[in-house]
């Protein structure tokens, strides 16, 4: 009964103690030890790789081969993005890189057949990625059929509905000079710069005036000293970036120049920014959470459970759309292929390496983005060491059941942490 | 003084079966009302259907001196009435702010307010000299089974509740945990809430409770106030539905 007597550091942290910038760190270093990894697994393994690629294949860490990492990986982590929705209630899609496919087809036919403008037919695409995610959604919430069955069927029926679009496995280019810039041109230097530093200015300002805000209220804030690391980091890492992408990859500048940030780059930023933003600040991202965590919880607080599965649907197939999209704009055409092979393989692989549980409840669309890079700098470390299809098919599998695994592991940890 | 909640007659069944037979139960603001019975005797039953999630046969619901009609638990919530389940229905992922406001979180516009939630969340825990929690920003996942329990009370009573029911709150607590749990649902009836608290225990419904209402087979053997009965006498209600001059007359 006396336990508040007994343990006073148990009491509610109040404004008057304040956390410093060491109580954050040790705070983060409790959540790792109880198996609340987080990004660390994804952030370690980009290091080291990107360690071990550089010191192989001094290449790997020229301008081009980085703007390259950009271009290569930026439908996987878009499909990624997506399918962190569908992770987080815990159920999966096994279609998403098929209907990338399929948006992709629509993409192309609407564009080259039809001779629609381009924004007409991205939007087209977009559509059929949110009737598909409609129908997988309603199958799974509304049916109730288990979502890895639903999607391994719609992973073969998309195959063949590529089929069709493409007309019996033709090859469709694409030659729209806006498609294509997506993934083929890059900004002019000084935009980027421009670019650079509005974000990072937002970035600070956001968490300035969400600090002072909460300070006012008397509510425990971040201390100045972390947001200033948190921004400062950003500057540098992204500075760094943009510095890198900046500089004049072209083997033959004097005939052609090769400079800049790939449009890609700030397309990813901005589906970023929103998706973030769904899911941390609005009720829906909230409820997301809440059906992921505890879907008998969520239904007796309210929440409309399986309206909630069906938009997670709707976003993971739209967002596999503009994964379509961007792979059509790199490839410069749409054939039977696109979005097949291992692409929906390494977008699970992207989301889960970033540190989204594939049971639900925990997850980030910045994990897409992180585990998105380690997908793409092994893929583009393993070509350039030379190494064929063969092994770079095996590493992949590996590391996503290493990725997996650790999910699972720190699960248990944190279960016997009593975290759970 | 009339009770804040009062059933009167309430019959119900499931099919051939009749669970509840003529049942009467009443419930008083500020005071803690136990409601005891053997498993099967339908205790669960009564509550889900002064809950709204079972519709009863018949009989009727007064609530506050008018009868009410409750047709689901929107219903139940309107008027005041909150039950606190056993299975404790928080989402472990989230913080203890994010639960308590499940469903019903405040925004301003698009965006949620996290700053007022926040505010009136830590209100309601220090309002129920809740101090055994390091931080409402934690995740409910590190909490211990009487801080949950605890999280999931103060949920209930943050929407300015007037009845709060309890189903089995102690059940699968220790020493320690249990007591601080009994300790707040003695203080939720100190603010002036109708508390009934389900349980099997008898040390804590003589612990804490000012009347004990017992279920036997369906039917209410006997509401009385706890300072008038023993030990014993509540354990023969339960096993028998009478005791001495107590009970149901056969």
């Amino acid at each position: 009964m006396n336990k508040v007597k007994e343990l006073p550091g148990e009491a509610i942290a109040t404004a008057a103690q304040a956390p410093s910038i060491g109580h954050s760190v040790r705070a983060y270093a409790e959540r790792v030890r109880g198996g609340d990894m987080g990004a660390l697994p994804a952030v370690l393994g980009l290091v080291v790789l990107c360690t071990v690629f550089a010191i192989a294949r001094p290449s790997f860490l020229s301008p081009i081969n980085f703007a390259n990492l950009f271009t290569q990986g930026a439908a996987v982590t878009v499909i990624a993005m997506g399918l962190v929705f569908v992770l987080l209630l815990g159920e999966i899609d096994l279609s998403a890189g098929f209907a990338s496919g399929v948006c992709a087809a629509v993409l192309a036919v609407t564009l080259t057949s039809l001779g629609l403008p381009w924004y007409v037919c991205v939007l087209a695409a977009v559509a059929t990625g949110a009737v598909i995610g409609v129908v997988l959604g309603s199958l799974v919430a509304k049916v109730g059929i288990p979502s890895f069955v639903v999607t391994l069927a719609a992973f073969l029926a998309f195959q063949g509905l590529v089929l069709v679009l493409v007309d019996e496995g033709k090859n469709i280019s694409i030659r729209d000079e806006v498609i294509v810039a997506i993934a083929g041109r890059n900004l002019p230097p000084w935009l980027g710069w421009g670019l650079y530093a509005a974000c990072v200015a937002i970035y600070a300002a956001v968490q300035l005036v969400r600090a002072r805000r909460r300070a006012g209220r008397g509510l425990v804030a971040d201390p100045l000293s972390l947001i200033a690391v948190r921004v400062g980091s950003l500057a540098v890492i992204a500075g760094l970036a943009v510095y890198v992408l900046n500089l004049e990859r072209s083997r033959n500048p004097l005939i052609t120049s090769l400079t800049g940030v790939p449009i890609v780059v700030p397309v990813i930023l901005a589906l970023l920014v929103l998706w973030t933003f769904v899911l941390r600040r609005t009720a829906f991202g909230r409820h997301i959470y809440a059906v992921g965590g505890n879907a008998e919880a969520a239904r007796r607080a309210g929440i409309a459970v399986d309206r909630i599965k069906v938009s997670a649907f709707v976003i993971c197939s739209a967002m596999a759309a503009v994964g379509g999209v961007i792979a059509a704009s790199r490839a410069s055409s749409v054939d039977p292929n696109t979005g097949g092979s291992s692409v929906l393989l390494y977008a699970v692989g992207a989301a889960v390496i970033g540190g989204t549980s594939l049971f639900g409840g925990k997850g980030r669309v910045v994990d897409a983005i992180l585990g998105g890079a380690v997908v793409a700098v092994i893929e583009n470390g393993m070509a350039l060491m030379g190494y064929g299809s063969s092994v770079k098919y095996l590493v992949t599998g590996c590391v996503l059941l290493l990725a997996a695994g650790v999910d699972a592991l720190a699960r248990k940890r944190a279960a016997s942490a009593g975290l759970r | 003084m009339t009770p804040l909640l009062e059933v009167r007659g309430i019959d119900k069944s499931f099919g051939p079966v009749q669970v509840l037979h003529d049942v009467a139960f009443s419930a008083h603001a500020g005071e803690v009302t136990a409601l005891v019975g053997d498993n099967g005797a339908g205790k669960s039953t009564l509550v889900k259907c002064v809950g709204g999630i079972y519709p009863i046969d018949s009989g009727e619901i007064v609530f506050d001196g008018r009868p009410v009609q409750v047709h689901g638990p929107r219903d139940a919530g309107e008027l005041g009435i909150e039950i606190v389940y056993q299975d404790l229905a928080l989402c472990d992922n989230l913080d203890i702010v994010q639960n308590m406001f499940l469903g019903r979180e405040r925004r301003r516009g698009l965006v949620l307010d996290e700053a007022s939630m926040e505010e009136l969340a830590e209100k309601t825990l220090s309002s129920l000299s809740v101090r055994t929690v390091k931080s409402i920003r934690q995740q409910v996942s590190s909490l211990s089974g009487g801080q949950r329990q605890t999280v999931a009370i103060a949920k209930a009573v943050l929407w300015n509740s007037k009845v709060v029911i309890l189903d089995e709150p102690t059940a699968a607590l220790g020493v320690a945990q249990t007591a601080q749990v009994l300790e707040l649902v003695r203080r939720l009836a100190d603010k002036g809430l109708a508390v009934v608290l389900i349980s099997h225990n008898m040390n804590d419904v003589f612990a804490v409770s000012d009347q004990i209402a017992a279920l036997y087979l369906g039917r209410m053997a006997a509401q009385v106030r706890t300072a008038d009965v023993t030990h014993a006498q509540v354990v023969e209600l339960i096993t028998s539905g009478r005791s001495g001059d107590l009970g149901i007359v056969s």
